[in-house]
């Protein structure tokens, strides 16, 4: 059963069974990543927070944390979107908790269920969009018709504008959740053939899973990255209407 | 051996994906319903809390000593400045007192070198006077003894001459004329003299 590639994503309950309304909600290992993970994140910056004119290094990684968020917040969305950098650098921070701890071997990733995503990216979606309309009333269907197009083309063009403003979630979610998936099995499969192939074959495989790893904590940090920055793009389209 | 190494592998690697899809016939767990309710609300539940306590009580701190970290940095910059410029001016009043000093010492030095040699012009000029003076009065008596000794010498030429003559001839002779005859003689001399 430990063979097959997709096993690692398995779901299982850990304790007993909670119900409520007869709704299960029960702990299961997904949840007891997201604890290990948002814990992690409490610790190291709780220790970061020491008070101190030259920081010590978990000071420093905090700091160094604050900044990049902040200088990405600054550049892609602009100085409005100041109030939202605490929902940002969360976001951030546990996404990419999530994706480094999914690469301890036997470790869960939270950030490979489509459901974990789908659910981070239509609340960004329905956060933007809220903060959108409070911002700019009706003119924020601006959005959909942009400037300097010629009437003809008008119609096509907002039919698109909707779509691809509806499929942000989709594409948001969907890109995080294959991005890990696709990784993990991968890494699971060379995983497999080196075990198969034995002392003789498996060296090949075993380099392929090494350098599989480097390349998988590279997406597991950049994913982590893309994600907040589309949501910051999403949200300079909201705060600061450009159409 | 290569070849077959890698044949081997290929064959193992296509039975062995063949078997993981048969495996795998459940499907991927990601779409499975099951734990779905469950995954959102433990997910909602520890992102909220961790948002919670990030921009409550963390996020301050951390700004927070950033900006007093910067503005401590900014003070200490400002200070660092505002010395550098003393120490600049330090050092112009330095060079001022040592230039005020070096036009000094050279104007005393150059004064009590003209107090000096007006001093010792004073000196000479009264020496040079003295020693005018004192060749002045030597060459009168010079003068003197010219005349005196002439006089004298003709003095004595007119007696010598009265004396020869008395003892060549035996008579006295007119002084006056043996004195006349001796001072044209010594004049004739004189002239022939000064003549050369």
């Amino acid at each position: 059963m430990a063979a097959n590639p997709m096993y690692q994503f398995n779901v299982y309950r850990i304790g007993p069974e909670i119900k409520i309304n007869n709704i299960d909600i029960s702990f299961t290992n997904a949840s007891l990543f997201m604890v290990i993970s948002s814990l992690a994140i409490l610790i190291i910056f709780n220790l970061g927070t020491k008070r101190s004119i030259i920081p010590n290094k978990i000071q420093l990684l905090a700091e160094l944390s604050y900044s990049f968020i902040s200088k990405m917040i600054s550049d892609t969305a602009g100085s409005k979107a100041k109030p939202y950098f605490s929902f940002i650098f969360s976001l951030f921070m546990f996404v990419l908790f999530c994706n480094m701890f999914g690469m301890i071997p036997y470790s869960f990733t939270v950030t490979s269920h489509i459901i974990v995503t789908f659910v981070l990216a239509a609340f960004i979606f329905i956060g933007v969009t809220i903060i959108g309309f409070i911002k700019h009333g009706l003119g924020y269907l601006k959005l959909f018709v942009p400037s300097g197009v010629p009437m003809v083309l008008l119609p096509l063009i907002v039919v698109i504008e909707i779509i691809s403003y509806l499929s942000r979630p989709i594409s948001l979610s969907v890109r995080l959740f294959a991005n890990m998936m696709a990784g993990h099995t991968m890494m699971k499969v060379f995983g497999g053939f080196v075990v198969s192939l034995g002392i003789v074959g498996g060296w090949l495989p075993l380099g392929f899973s090494v350098a599989l790893t480097g390349l998988e904590i590279l997406v597991a940090f950049l994913q982590a990255y893309v994600f907040a920055i589309l949501t910051c793009i999403y949200l300079n389209d909201a705060l600061n209407l450009h159409h | 051996m290569l070849k077959k190494i890698i044949f081997q592998f290929l064959a193992l690697s296509l039975i062995f994906t063949y078997s993981a899809q048969s495996a795998e016939s459940g499907g991927m767990p990601q779409l499975n319903p099951e734990f779905w309710i469950s995954q959102i609300f433990w997910l909602v539940l520890t992102f909220g809390l961790l948002f919670i306590i990030l921009s409550k009580f963390i996020l301050p701190k951390i700004s927070n000593n950033l900006e007093t970290r910067k503005s401590q940095i900014l003070e200490n910059i400002e200070t660092a400045d505002k010395q550098r410029e003393e120490t600049e001016k330090k050092v112009k009043e330095f060079d001022k007192i040592i230039n005020d000093t070096k036009v000094e010492a050279k104007n005393f030095f150059n004064s009590e070198r003209q107090k000096v040699l007006d001093d010792i012009n004073n000196k000479r000029l009264s020496l040079e006077k003295d020693i005018e003076k004192e060749i002045i009065k030597a060459e009168e008596e010079i003068d003197q003894l010219k005349k005196t000794s002439q006089e004298k010498v003709t003095k004595i030429a007119i007696e010598t001459s009265s004396d020869l003559v008395k003892q060549l001839i035996g008579e006295d002779i007119n002084k006056s004329s043996l004195s006349a005859i001796v001072e044209d003689l010594s004049k004739k001399e004189m002239e022939k003299q000064n003549g050369i």
